[in-house]
Protein backbone atom coordinates (compact mmCIF):
# COMPACT_ATOMS: atom_id res chain seq x y z
CA UNK A 1 0.00 0.00 0.00
CA UNK A 2 2.94 2.29 0.65
CA UNK A 3 3.95 1.94 -2.96
CA UNK A 4 0.46 2.97 -3.98
CA UNK A 5 0.62 6.22 -2.02
CA UNK A 6 4.14 6.85 -3.13
CA UNK A 7 3.07 6.58 -6.75
CA UNK A 8 -0.03 8.69 -6.10
CA UNK A 9 2.15 11.46 -4.69
CA UNK A 10 4.51 11.14 -7.63
CA UNK A 11 1.53 11.36 -9.96
CA UNK A 12 0.25 14.53 -8.36
CA UNK A 13 3.67 16.16 -8.41
CA UNK A 14 4.37 15.24 -12.01
CA UNK A 15 0.75 16.04 -12.89
CA UNK A 16 1.00 19.62 -11.67
CA UNK A 17 4.10 20.02 -13.79
CA UNK A 18 2.26 18.64 -16.82
CA UNK A 19 -0.49 21.08 -15.92
CA UNK A 20 1.95 23.97 -16.13
CA UNK A 21 3.24 22.93 -19.53
CA UNK A 22 -0.32 22.30 -20.69
CA UNK A 23 -1.23 25.86 -19.64
CA UNK A 24 1.61 27.15 -21.78
CA UNK A 25 0.28 25.18 -24.70
CA UNK A 26 -3.25 26.46 -24.18
CA UNK A 27 -1.97 30.01 -23.81
CA UNK A 28 -0.54 29.89 -27.32
CA UNK A 29 -3.55 28.12 -28.76
CA UNK A 30 -6.03 30.48 -27.16
CA UNK A 31 -4.33 33.71 -28.07
CA UNK A 32 -2.86 32.84 -31.46
CA UNK A 33 -4.86 29.79 -32.66
CA UNK A 34 -1.65 27.87 -33.19
CA UNK A 35 -1.40 24.23 -32.10
CA UNK A 36 2.19 24.22 -30.95
CA UNK A 37 3.80 20.83 -31.34
CA UNK A 38 7.13 22.34 -30.36
CA UNK A 39 6.08 22.99 -26.77
CA UNK A 40 8.26 20.18 -25.42
CA UNK A 41 11.31 21.63 -27.16
CA UNK A 42 10.92 24.79 -25.10
CA UNK A 43 11.49 22.66 -22.01
CA UNK A 44 14.45 21.02 -23.66
CA UNK A 45 16.09 24.23 -24.81
CA UNK A 46 15.38 26.03 -21.56
CA UNK A 47 16.96 23.28 -19.47
CA UNK A 48 20.03 23.01 -21.72
CA UNK A 49 20.61 26.74 -21.83
CA UNK A 50 20.36 27.03 -18.07
CA UNK A 51 22.66 24.03 -17.61
CA UNK A 52 25.16 25.48 -20.07
CA UNK A 53 25.25 28.90 -18.41
CA UNK A 54 25.66 27.40 -14.95
CA UNK A 55 28.38 24.98 -15.96
CA UNK A 56 30.23 27.30 -18.29
CA UNK A 57 30.23 30.49 -16.26
CA UNK A 58 29.94 29.11 -12.74
CA UNK A 59 27.50 31.81 -11.67
CA UNK A 60 24.88 31.43 -8.94
CA UNK A 61 21.80 29.52 -9.97
CA UNK A 62 19.45 32.51 -9.69
CA UNK A 63 21.39 34.55 -12.24
CA UNK A 64 21.79 31.67 -14.64
CA UNK A 65 18.11 31.03 -14.37
CA UNK A 66 17.16 34.67 -15.00
CA UNK A 67 19.40 34.80 -18.06
CA UNK A 68 17.67 31.65 -19.30
CA UNK A 69 14.27 33.29 -18.91
CA UNK A 70 15.36 36.36 -20.86
CA UNK A 71 16.78 34.15 -23.59
CA UNK A 72 13.59 32.11 -23.78
CA UNK A 73 11.39 35.22 -23.99
CA UNK A 74 13.52 36.35 -26.91
CA UNK A 75 13.33 32.94 -28.54
CA UNK A 76 9.55 32.80 -28.16
CA UNK A 77 9.11 36.23 -29.69
CA UNK A 78 11.57 35.41 -32.47
CA UNK A 79 9.73 32.22 -33.41
CA UNK A 80 6.39 33.97 -33.35
CA UNK A 81 7.57 36.84 -35.52
CA UNK A 82 9.74 34.99 -38.00
CA UNK A 83 8.09 31.59 -38.30
CA UNK A 84 4.44 31.97 -37.37
CA UNK A 85 3.49 35.51 -38.27
CA UNK A 86 3.77 34.78 -42.00
CA UNK A 87 1.46 31.80 -41.42
CA UNK A 88 -1.45 33.90 -40.19
CA UNK A 89 -4.49 33.09 -42.27
CA UNK A 90 -3.03 29.84 -43.64
CA UNK A 91 -4.98 26.58 -43.16
CA UNK A 92 -4.65 25.12 -39.69
CA UNK A 93 -3.02 21.96 -41.04
CA UNK A 94 -0.20 23.99 -42.61
CA UNK A 95 0.42 25.74 -39.32
CA UNK A 96 0.54 22.37 -37.56
CA UNK A 97 3.09 21.13 -40.09
CA UNK A 98 5.19 24.20 -39.40
CA UNK A 99 5.22 23.64 -35.64
CA UNK A 100 6.03 19.95 -36.11
CA UNK A 101 8.90 21.00 -38.36
CA UNK A 102 9.99 23.50 -35.76
CA UNK A 103 9.99 20.80 -33.11
CA UNK A 104 12.14 18.45 -35.21
CA UNK A 105 14.52 21.26 -36.08
CA UNK A 106 14.95 22.43 -32.49
CA UNK A 107 15.46 18.91 -31.18
CA UNK A 108 18.07 18.17 -33.83
CA UNK A 109 19.82 21.45 -33.12
CA UNK A 110 19.98 20.73 -29.41
CA UNK A 111 21.23 17.19 -29.98
CA UNK A 112 23.93 18.55 -32.23
CA UNK A 113 24.96 21.25 -29.77
CA UNK A 114 24.78 19.34 -26.52
CA UNK A 115 24.73 15.69 -27.45
CA UNK A 116 22.12 13.10 -26.58
CA UNK A 117 23.39 11.89 -23.25
CA UNK A 118 21.72 12.95 -20.06
CA UNK A 119 23.76 15.23 -17.85
CA UNK A 120 23.12 16.08 -14.25
CA UNK A 121 22.25 19.57 -13.20
CA UNK A 122 24.67 21.38 -10.91
CA UNK A 123 23.25 20.60 -7.52
CA UNK A 124 20.93 23.25 -6.18
CA UNK A 125 19.25 21.23 -3.47
CA UNK A 126 20.57 18.40 -1.37
CA UNK A 127 19.34 15.10 -2.70
CA UNK A 128 18.44 13.39 0.54
CA UNK A 129 14.73 12.76 0.71
CA UNK A 130 12.37 14.44 3.13
CA UNK A 131 10.06 12.27 5.13
CA UNK A 132 6.44 13.42 4.89
CA UNK A 133 4.11 11.19 6.86
CA UNK A 134 6.09 8.07 6.10
CA UNK A 135 6.54 8.87 2.43
CA UNK A 136 9.81 10.00 1.01
CA UNK A 137 9.86 13.00 -1.26
CA UNK A 138 12.94 14.42 -2.89
CA UNK A 139 13.40 18.13 -2.14
CA UNK A 140 13.62 18.77 -5.88
CA UNK A 141 10.20 17.14 -6.32
CA UNK A 142 8.79 19.23 -3.54
CA UNK A 143 10.28 22.32 -5.13
CA UNK A 144 8.79 21.30 -8.47
CA UNK A 145 5.38 21.02 -6.86
CA UNK A 146 5.63 24.35 -5.08
CA UNK A 147 6.89 26.11 -8.19
CA UNK A 148 4.08 24.64 -10.27
CA UNK A 149 1.49 25.89 -7.81
CA UNK A 150 3.09 29.34 -7.74
CA UNK A 151 3.08 29.50 -11.54
CA UNK A 152 -0.58 28.53 -11.64
CA UNK A 153 -1.44 31.22 -9.12
CA UNK A 154 0.61 33.65 -11.20
CA UNK A 155 -1.30 32.75 -14.35
CA UNK A 156 -4.57 33.21 -12.53
CA UNK A 157 -3.57 36.62 -11.21
CA UNK A 158 -2.16 37.72 -14.54
CA UNK A 159 -5.26 36.89 -16.55
CA UNK A 160 -7.76 38.00 -13.97
CA UNK A 161 -6.27 41.24 -12.76
CA UNK A 162 -3.43 42.56 -14.90
CA UNK A 163 -4.25 44.78 -17.83
CA UNK A 164 -2.03 42.73 -20.13
CA UNK A 165 -3.88 39.62 -19.09
CA UNK A 166 -7.16 41.36 -19.85
CA UNK A 167 -5.87 42.49 -23.22
CA UNK A 168 -4.81 38.94 -24.03
CA UNK A 169 -8.18 37.53 -23.04
CA UNK A 170 -9.92 40.19 -25.08
CA UNK A 171 -7.79 39.32 -28.10
CA UNK A 172 -8.43 35.62 -27.67
CA UNK A 173 -12.15 36.32 -27.61
CA UNK A 174 -12.36 38.67 -30.59
CA UNK A 175 -9.28 40.03 -32.33
CA UNK A 176 -11.15 42.59 -34.35
CA UNK A 177 -12.88 44.15 -31.40
CA UNK A 178 -9.69 44.11 -29.34
CA UNK A 179 -7.91 45.97 -32.11
CA UNK A 180 -10.63 48.59 -32.26
CA UNK A 181 -9.90 49.22 -28.58
CA UNK A 182 -6.26 50.00 -29.26
CA UNK A 183 -4.81 46.58 -28.50
CA UNK A 184 -1.97 45.56 -30.78
CA UNK A 185 -2.64 41.98 -31.81
CA UNK A 186 1.01 41.60 -32.85
CA UNK A 187 2.12 42.54 -29.36
CA UNK A 188 -0.33 40.13 -27.77
CA UNK A 189 0.85 37.27 -30.00
CA UNK A 190 4.48 37.98 -29.17
CA UNK A 191 3.66 38.16 -25.47
CA UNK A 192 1.82 34.83 -25.55
CA UNK A 193 4.82 33.10 -27.12
CA UNK A 194 7.27 34.79 -24.78
CA UNK A 195 5.36 33.80 -21.65
CA UNK A 196 4.77 30.30 -22.93
CA UNK A 197 8.44 29.78 -23.76
CA UNK A 198 9.63 31.19 -20.44
CA UNK A 199 7.29 29.16 -18.28
CA UNK A 200 7.98 25.99 -20.27
CA UNK A 201 11.70 26.56 -19.80
CA UNK A 202 11.12 26.95 -16.10
CA UNK A 203 9.38 23.58 -16.11
CA UNK A 204 12.27 22.17 -18.14
CA UNK A 205 14.79 23.37 -15.58
CA UNK A 206 12.77 21.85 -12.77
CA UNK A 207 12.57 18.48 -14.51
CA UNK A 208 16.25 18.76 -15.39
CA UNK A 209 17.11 19.15 -11.72
CA UNK A 210 15.14 16.06 -10.83
CA UNK A 211 15.90 13.74 -13.74
CA UNK A 212 18.90 15.30 -15.44
CA UNK A 213 18.91 17.17 -18.71
CA UNK A 214 18.43 15.07 -21.83
CA UNK A 215 16.44 14.86 -25.01
CA UNK A 216 13.79 13.00 -23.01
CA UNK A 217 12.61 16.43 -21.84
CA UNK A 218 10.96 17.14 -25.15
CA UNK A 219 8.85 14.03 -24.63
CA UNK A 220 6.91 15.95 -21.99
CA UNK A 221 5.50 18.01 -24.83
CA UNK A 222 3.91 14.83 -26.18
CA UNK A 223 2.61 13.76 -22.77
CA UNK A 224 1.04 17.13 -22.34
CA UNK A 225 -0.95 16.65 -25.49
CA UNK A 226 -3.48 14.22 -24.00
CA UNK A 227 -3.66 16.50 -20.97
CA UNK A 228 -4.59 19.45 -23.12
CA UNK A 229 -7.09 17.55 -25.22
CA UNK A 230 -8.62 16.15 -22.04
CA UNK A 231 -9.00 19.65 -20.69
CA UNK A 232 -10.48 20.95 -23.91
CA UNK A 233 -7.65 22.71 -25.77
CA UNK A 234 -8.91 26.21 -25.02
CA UNK A 235 -9.36 26.08 -21.26
CA UNK A 236 -6.56 27.02 -18.90
CA UNK A 237 -8.30 25.36 -15.96
CA UNK A 238 -8.90 22.35 -18.15
CA UNK A 239 -5.18 22.18 -18.87
CA UNK A 240 -4.37 22.03 -15.16
CA UNK A 241 -6.95 19.35 -14.49
CA UNK A 242 -5.91 17.43 -17.59
CA UNK A 243 -2.27 17.57 -16.50
CA UNK A 244 -3.14 16.23 -13.06
CA UNK A 245 -5.22 13.43 -14.54
CA UNK A 246 -2.44 12.35 -16.88
CA UNK A 247 0.18 12.50 -14.12
CA UNK A 248 -1.87 10.47 -11.67
CA UNK A 249 -3.07 8.12 -14.36
CA UNK A 250 0.33 7.11 -15.61
CA UNK A 251 1.54 6.43 -12.10
CA UNK A 252 -1.59 4.45 -11.27
CA UNK A 253 -1.17 2.47 -14.47
CA UNK A 254 2.39 1.78 -13.41
CA UNK A 255 1.12 0.54 -10.05
CA UNK A 256 -1.55 -1.73 -11.51
CA UNK A 257 0.84 -3.04 -14.10
CA UNK A 258 3.67 -3.59 -11.64
CA UNK A 259 1.46 -5.35 -9.10
CA UNK A 260 -0.95 -7.37 -11.21
CA UNK A 261 -0.66 -7.22 -14.97
CA UNK A 262 3.04 -7.31 -15.83
CA UNK A 263 2.36 -6.00 -19.35
CA UNK A 264 5.08 -3.43 -19.09
CA UNK A 265 5.19 0.11 -20.40
CA UNK A 266 1.70 0.99 -19.14
CA UNK A 267 3.08 4.25 -17.81
CA UNK A 268 3.40 5.75 -21.25
CA UNK A 269 0.36 4.26 -22.90
CA UNK A 270 -2.38 4.59 -20.30
CA UNK A 271 -3.00 8.33 -20.68
CA UNK A 272 -3.64 7.89 -24.39
CA UNK A 273 -6.14 5.10 -23.80
CA UNK A 274 -8.06 7.22 -21.34
CA UNK A 275 -7.84 10.13 -23.74
CA UNK A 276 -9.58 8.12 -26.42
CA UNK A 277 -12.28 6.96 -24.05
CA UNK A 278 -12.99 10.48 -22.76
CA UNK A 279 -13.07 11.94 -26.25
CA UNK A 280 -15.63 9.36 -27.30
CA UNK A 281 -17.85 10.49 -24.42
CA UNK A 282 -17.04 14.21 -24.50
CA UNK A 283 -15.69 15.20 -27.92
CA UNK A 284 -14.74 18.70 -26.80
CA UNK A 285 -12.79 17.64 -23.77
CA UNK A 286 -13.80 18.13 -20.17
CA UNK A 287 -13.82 21.93 -20.22
CA UNK A 288 -13.70 22.83 -23.89
CA UNK A 289 -16.12 25.07 -25.71
CA UNK A 290 -17.83 23.59 -28.69
CA UNK A 291 -17.44 26.22 -31.32
CA UNK A 292 -13.67 26.46 -31.31
CA UNK A 293 -12.77 22.87 -32.06
CA UNK A 294 -12.12 22.03 -35.64
CA UNK A 295 -8.64 20.59 -35.41
CA UNK B 1 -14.14 72.51 -44.47
CA UNK B 2 -10.91 74.09 -43.27
CA UNK B 3 -8.17 72.05 -41.63
CA UNK B 4 -8.66 73.47 -38.14
CA UNK B 5 -12.35 72.79 -37.76
CA UNK B 6 -12.54 69.38 -39.43
CA UNK B 7 -11.82 66.39 -37.21
CA UNK B 8 -12.27 63.94 -40.06
CA UNK B 9 -11.86 64.27 -43.80
CA UNK B 10 -12.88 61.43 -46.08
CA UNK B 11 -11.52 62.12 -49.56
CA UNK B 12 -12.64 60.17 -52.60
CA UNK B 13 -12.83 56.84 -50.82
CA UNK B 14 -13.64 53.76 -52.90
CA UNK B 15 -13.76 50.20 -51.67
CA UNK B 16 -13.90 47.10 -53.83
CA UNK B 17 -14.65 43.53 -52.75
CA UNK B 18 -13.89 41.40 -55.79
CA UNK B 19 -16.70 42.39 -58.12
CA UNK B 20 -18.68 44.29 -55.49
CA UNK B 21 -18.07 48.00 -55.31
CA UNK B 22 -19.07 48.76 -51.74
CA UNK B 23 -18.04 52.42 -51.89
CA UNK B 24 -17.47 54.70 -54.90
CA UNK B 25 -15.62 57.95 -54.55
CA UNK B 26 -17.20 59.05 -51.28
CA UNK B 27 -16.13 62.42 -49.92
CA UNK B 28 -17.32 64.14 -46.78
CA UNK B 29 -16.01 65.94 -43.78
CA UNK B 30 -16.98 66.01 -40.13
CA UNK B 31 -16.40 69.10 -38.02
CA UNK B 32 -14.96 69.05 -34.53
CA UNK B 33 -17.85 68.68 -32.09
CA UNK B 34 -20.31 67.64 -34.74
CA UNK B 35 -22.90 64.88 -34.48
CA UNK B 36 -22.91 63.50 -37.99
CA UNK B 37 -25.28 60.82 -39.25
CA UNK B 38 -24.86 58.42 -42.16
CA UNK B 39 -28.05 56.89 -43.49
CA UNK B 40 -28.96 54.73 -46.45
CA UNK B 41 -30.81 51.55 -47.41
CA UNK B 42 -29.50 48.11 -46.43
CA UNK B 43 -26.29 47.24 -48.20
CA UNK B 44 -25.62 50.86 -49.14
CA UNK B 45 -22.09 50.73 -47.77
CA UNK B 46 -22.54 52.47 -44.41
CA UNK B 47 -20.72 49.89 -42.34
CA UNK B 48 -18.03 49.66 -45.01
CA UNK B 49 -17.53 53.40 -44.72
CA UNK B 50 -17.19 53.11 -40.98
CA UNK B 51 -14.67 50.30 -41.35
CA UNK B 52 -12.60 52.46 -43.68
CA UNK B 53 -12.51 55.15 -41.00
CA UNK B 54 -11.75 52.76 -38.13
CA UNK B 55 -9.09 50.90 -40.11
CA UNK B 56 -10.67 47.50 -40.43
CA UNK B 57 -10.75 47.98 -44.20
CA UNK B 58 -8.20 49.86 -46.22
CA UNK B 59 -9.85 51.82 -49.03
CA UNK B 60 -8.94 50.76 -52.56
CA UNK B 61 -8.70 54.43 -53.44
CA UNK B 62 -8.88 57.70 -51.56
CA UNK B 63 -7.66 59.00 -48.24
CA UNK B 64 -8.87 59.28 -44.68
CA UNK B 65 -7.55 62.21 -42.69
CA UNK B 66 -8.05 62.41 -38.94
CA UNK B 67 -7.11 65.51 -36.96
CA UNK B 68 -5.11 66.75 -39.93
CA UNK B 69 -3.09 63.57 -40.23
CA UNK B 70 -3.44 60.93 -42.90
CA UNK B 71 -4.44 57.61 -41.33
CA UNK B 72 -5.37 55.66 -44.48
CA UNK B 73 -2.67 52.99 -44.03
CA UNK B 74 -2.81 52.69 -40.24
CA UNK B 75 -3.99 49.62 -38.32
CA UNK B 76 -7.21 49.79 -36.29
CA UNK B 77 -5.30 49.80 -33.01
CA UNK B 78 -3.12 52.67 -34.19
CA UNK B 79 -6.22 54.66 -35.09
CA UNK B 80 -7.71 53.86 -31.70
CA UNK B 81 -4.52 55.23 -30.14
CA UNK B 82 -5.00 58.43 -32.12
CA UNK B 83 -8.52 58.82 -30.80
CA UNK B 84 -11.04 56.97 -32.95
CA UNK B 85 -13.42 54.81 -30.92
CA UNK B 86 -16.21 52.66 -32.26
CA UNK B 87 -19.07 50.32 -31.52
CA UNK B 88 -20.19 47.50 -33.78
CA UNK B 89 -23.43 46.81 -35.63
CA UNK B 90 -23.55 43.36 -34.10
CA UNK B 91 -22.91 43.13 -30.41
CA UNK B 92 -19.25 42.71 -29.69
CA UNK B 93 -18.84 42.57 -25.93
CA UNK B 94 -16.42 40.19 -24.26
CA UNK B 95 -19.22 38.04 -22.95
CA UNK B 96 -17.17 36.07 -20.43
CA UNK B 97 -15.83 39.19 -18.72
CA UNK B 98 -17.49 41.48 -16.23
CA UNK B 99 -18.86 44.83 -17.35
CA UNK B 100 -16.03 46.54 -15.49
CA UNK B 101 -13.38 44.40 -17.18
CA UNK B 102 -14.92 45.08 -20.58
CA UNK B 103 -14.58 48.78 -19.95
CA UNK B 104 -11.06 48.39 -18.54
CA UNK B 105 -10.00 46.72 -21.79
CA UNK B 106 -11.06 49.92 -23.53
CA UNK B 107 -8.72 51.71 -21.18
CA UNK B 108 -5.78 49.48 -22.03
CA UNK B 109 -4.16 51.65 -24.66
CA UNK B 110 -3.96 54.60 -22.28
CA UNK B 111 -2.19 52.44 -19.72
CA UNK B 112 0.24 50.76 -21.97
CA UNK B 113 3.27 52.99 -21.60
CA UNK B 114 5.65 50.30 -20.65
CA UNK B 115 5.26 46.78 -19.35
CA UNK B 116 8.67 47.14 -17.75
CA UNK B 117 7.95 50.52 -16.23
CA UNK B 118 4.73 49.13 -14.84
CA UNK B 119 6.67 46.26 -13.32
CA UNK B 120 9.48 48.40 -11.94
CA UNK B 121 7.51 51.26 -10.47
CA UNK B 122 4.77 49.27 -8.89
CA UNK B 123 3.56 52.19 -6.76
CA UNK B 124 3.38 54.53 -9.71
CA UNK B 125 1.52 51.99 -11.76
CA UNK B 126 -0.90 51.49 -8.90
CA UNK B 127 -1.62 55.21 -8.65
CA UNK B 128 -2.05 55.48 -12.39
CA UNK B 129 -4.40 52.54 -12.26
CA UNK B 130 -6.46 54.23 -9.56
CA UNK B 131 -6.82 57.40 -11.60
CA UNK B 132 -8.06 55.34 -14.52
CA UNK B 133 -10.47 53.48 -12.33
CA UNK B 134 -11.96 56.81 -11.29
CA UNK B 135 -12.42 57.83 -14.92
CA UNK B 136 -13.99 54.49 -15.64
CA UNK B 137 -16.38 54.99 -12.73
CA UNK B 138 -17.37 58.36 -14.21
CA UNK B 139 -18.23 56.68 -17.47
CA UNK B 140 -20.19 54.00 -15.65
CA UNK B 141 -22.12 56.67 -13.75
CA UNK B 142 -22.80 58.60 -16.92
CA UNK B 143 -24.29 55.60 -18.72
CA UNK B 144 -26.25 54.56 -15.62
CA UNK B 145 -24.85 51.07 -15.46
CA UNK B 146 -23.53 51.20 -11.91
CA UNK B 147 -25.86 48.45 -10.77
CA UNK B 148 -24.48 45.97 -13.29
CA UNK B 149 -20.78 46.79 -13.16
CA UNK B 150 -19.86 43.41 -11.65
CA UNK B 151 -22.22 41.41 -13.87
CA UNK B 152 -20.95 39.09 -16.57
CA UNK B 153 -21.46 40.98 -19.83
CA UNK B 154 -22.82 37.95 -21.66
CA UNK B 155 -25.74 37.61 -19.25
CA UNK B 156 -27.14 41.11 -19.74
CA UNK B 157 -30.25 41.99 -21.74
CA UNK B 158 -29.70 43.45 -25.19
CA UNK B 159 -30.31 47.11 -24.44
CA UNK B 160 -27.87 47.12 -21.56
CA UNK B 161 -25.21 45.38 -23.60
CA UNK B 162 -25.40 48.12 -26.20
CA UNK B 163 -24.86 50.61 -23.40
CA UNK B 164 -21.86 48.73 -22.04
CA UNK B 165 -20.38 48.65 -25.51
CA UNK B 166 -20.75 52.41 -25.69
CA UNK B 167 -19.11 52.74 -22.28
CA UNK B 168 -16.18 50.65 -23.48
CA UNK B 169 -15.73 52.84 -26.54
CA UNK B 170 -15.83 56.00 -24.40
CA UNK B 171 -13.21 54.52 -22.07
CA UNK B 172 -10.78 54.78 -24.96
CA UNK B 173 -10.99 58.54 -24.47
CA UNK B 174 -11.69 59.13 -28.15
CA UNK B 175 -12.04 62.44 -29.96
CA UNK B 176 -14.29 60.82 -32.53
CA UNK B 177 -16.63 57.96 -31.89
CA UNK B 178 -18.25 55.81 -34.57
CA UNK B 179 -21.61 54.28 -33.69
CA UNK B 180 -22.93 51.59 -36.03
CA UNK B 181 -26.69 51.41 -35.43
CA UNK B 182 -26.58 52.08 -31.69
CA UNK B 183 -30.35 51.72 -31.37
CA UNK B 184 -31.14 48.79 -33.63
CA UNK B 185 -33.41 46.29 -31.96
CA UNK B 186 -34.28 48.57 -29.03
CA UNK B 187 -37.70 49.47 -27.73
CA UNK B 188 -38.86 53.08 -27.62
CA UNK B 189 -37.77 53.71 -24.06
CA UNK B 190 -34.32 52.25 -24.62
CA UNK B 191 -33.97 54.33 -27.79
CA UNK B 192 -34.81 57.51 -25.90
CA UNK B 193 -32.19 56.70 -23.27
CA UNK B 194 -29.59 55.97 -25.91
CA UNK B 195 -30.41 59.19 -27.80
CA UNK B 196 -29.93 61.14 -24.59
CA UNK B 197 -26.58 59.45 -23.96
CA UNK B 198 -25.40 60.25 -27.46
CA UNK B 199 -26.37 63.90 -27.13
CA UNK B 200 -24.61 64.20 -23.75
CA UNK B 201 -21.60 62.41 -25.07
CA UNK B 202 -21.43 64.93 -27.86
CA UNK B 203 -22.28 68.09 -25.93
CA UNK B 204 -20.89 67.49 -22.47
CA UNK B 205 -17.99 65.17 -23.15
CA UNK B 206 -17.12 67.07 -26.33
CA UNK B 207 -16.72 63.93 -28.43
CA UNK B 208 -17.48 64.20 -32.14
CA UNK B 209 -19.85 61.50 -33.32
CA UNK B 210 -20.54 59.67 -36.56
CA UNK B 211 -23.67 57.59 -36.24
CA UNK B 212 -25.28 55.12 -38.60
CA UNK B 213 -28.95 54.75 -37.80
CA UNK B 214 -32.08 53.49 -39.53
CA UNK B 215 -34.57 55.22 -37.24
CA UNK B 216 -35.22 58.44 -39.11
CA UNK B 217 -37.04 60.04 -36.20
CA UNK B 218 -33.92 59.82 -34.09
CA UNK B 219 -31.58 60.83 -36.90
CA UNK B 220 -33.56 63.93 -37.74
CA UNK B 221 -33.95 64.82 -34.06
CA UNK B 222 -30.42 64.61 -32.82
CA UNK B 223 -27.94 64.89 -35.69
CA UNK B 224 -26.44 68.15 -36.88
CA UNK B 225 -25.77 66.99 -40.41
CA UNK B 226 -26.63 63.92 -42.45
CA UNK B 227 -24.99 62.14 -45.38
CA UNK B 228 -26.91 59.64 -47.48
CA UNK B 229 -25.32 56.61 -49.12
CA UNK B 230 -26.95 54.51 -51.80
CA UNK B 231 -25.22 51.71 -53.70
CA UNK B 232 -21.90 52.91 -52.35
CA UNK B 233 -22.32 56.46 -53.54
CA UNK B 234 -23.02 59.57 -51.54
CA UNK B 235 -26.25 60.91 -53.00
CA UNK B 236 -26.87 63.76 -50.57
CA UNK B 237 -25.44 65.62 -47.63
CA UNK B 238 -26.90 68.43 -45.58
CA UNK B 239 -29.00 69.53 -42.64
CA UNK B 240 -31.67 67.09 -41.49
CA UNK B 241 -34.44 69.24 -42.97
CA UNK B 242 -32.77 69.40 -46.35
CA UNK B 243 -32.30 65.65 -46.38
CA UNK B 244 -35.94 65.04 -45.47
CA UNK B 245 -37.05 67.00 -48.49
CA UNK B 246 -34.44 65.81 -50.95
CA UNK B 247 -36.15 64.00 -53.86
CA UNK B 248 -33.11 61.81 -54.59
CA UNK B 249 -33.11 60.58 -51.04
CA UNK B 250 -36.81 59.79 -51.23
CA UNK B 251 -36.40 57.69 -54.36
CA UNK B 252 -33.44 55.87 -52.85
CA UNK B 253 -35.80 54.54 -50.24
CA UNK B 254 -38.25 52.79 -52.60
CA UNK B 255 -41.90 53.45 -52.04
CA UNK B 256 -41.27 56.35 -49.76
CA UNK B 257 -42.24 58.96 -52.38
CA UNK B 258 -45.25 60.02 -50.38
CA UNK B 259 -43.00 62.20 -48.30
CA UNK B 260 -43.02 60.47 -44.95
CA UNK B 261 -39.52 59.14 -44.51
CA UNK B 262 -40.22 56.46 -41.97
CA UNK B 263 -37.88 53.55 -42.23
CA UNK B 264 -38.31 50.45 -40.24
CA UNK B 265 -35.48 48.25 -39.17
CA UNK B 266 -37.47 45.04 -39.08
CA UNK B 267 -35.01 43.31 -41.33
CA UNK B 268 -32.05 44.10 -39.15
CA UNK B 269 -30.44 41.10 -37.65
CA UNK B 270 -30.09 41.53 -33.94
CA UNK B 271 -27.07 40.29 -31.99
N1 LIG C 1 -16.04 41.80 -46.03
C1 LIG C 1 -16.81 41.88 -47.13
N2 LIG C 1 -16.60 41.07 -48.19
C2 LIG C 1 -17.37 41.15 -49.29
N3 LIG C 1 -18.38 42.01 -49.46
C3 LIG C 1 -18.65 42.85 -48.44
C4 LIG C 1 -17.88 42.83 -47.23
N4 LIG C 1 -18.37 43.78 -46.39
C5 LIG C 1 -19.39 44.35 -47.05
N5 LIG C 1 -19.56 43.81 -48.27
C6 LIG C 1 -20.54 44.21 -49.27
O1 LIG C 1 -20.51 45.60 -49.40
C7 LIG C 1 -21.81 46.13 -49.54
C8 LIG C 1 -22.06 47.16 -48.46
O2 LIG C 1 -22.19 46.51 -47.21
P1 LIG C 1 -22.31 47.29 -45.84
O3 LIG C 1 -22.26 46.29 -44.76
O4 LIG C 1 -21.33 48.37 -45.81
O5 LIG C 1 -23.77 47.90 -45.94
P2 LIG C 1 -24.61 48.69 -44.85
O6 LIG C 1 -24.99 49.98 -45.47
O7 LIG C 1 -23.90 48.76 -43.56
O8 LIG C 1 -25.90 47.79 -44.73
P3 LIG C 1 -26.82 47.48 -43.45
O9 LIG C 1 -27.78 48.60 -43.32
O10 LIG C 1 -27.50 46.20 -43.83
O11 LIG C 1 -25.92 47.32 -42.28
C9 LIG C 1 -22.77 44.96 -49.51
O12 LIG C 1 -23.05 44.59 -50.83
C10 LIG C 1 -21.96 43.88 -48.83
O13 LIG C 1 -22.35 42.61 -49.28
MG1 LIG D 1 -24.20 48.03 -41.69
Amino acid sequence: MDLFFQLLINGIIVGTLYGVVAMCFVLIYKSTQVVNFAQGEFLLIGAWICWYILVQFQIPFVFGFLITLVFMAGLGIFIQMVVLRPMIGEPIISVIMVTIGLSIFMRALVNWLFGQNAVGFPEVFSTSSINIGGLYVQPAYLMSFVISIVIMAGFFYFFKYSRYGLAMRATAFNQQVAQSLGISVKQVFAMAWAISAMVSALAGVVVGMVNGVSSALSFIGIKVFPAVILGGLDSIIGAVVGGLIVGVLENMAEYVDGQFLYWGNMLTIAPFWVLIIILVIKPYGLFGTKDIERV
Amino acid sequence: MSEETAILDVQGVSLQFGGVRALSDVTFSVAKGELFAIIGPNGAGKTSMMNCISGRYTPTEGRVIFKGREVTGLKPNQRADLGIGRTFQNLALFGHMSVLDNIMVGRHHLLKNGFLRGALYWGLAQREELAHRRDVEDIIDFLEITHIRKAMAGTLPYGLRKRVELARAIALNPDLILLDEPMAGMNLEEKEDMARFIIDLNEEWGISVIMIEHDMGVVMDISHRVAVLDFGQKIAEGLPDEIMNNPRVKTAYLGEDDGGLVFTDDDEEVA
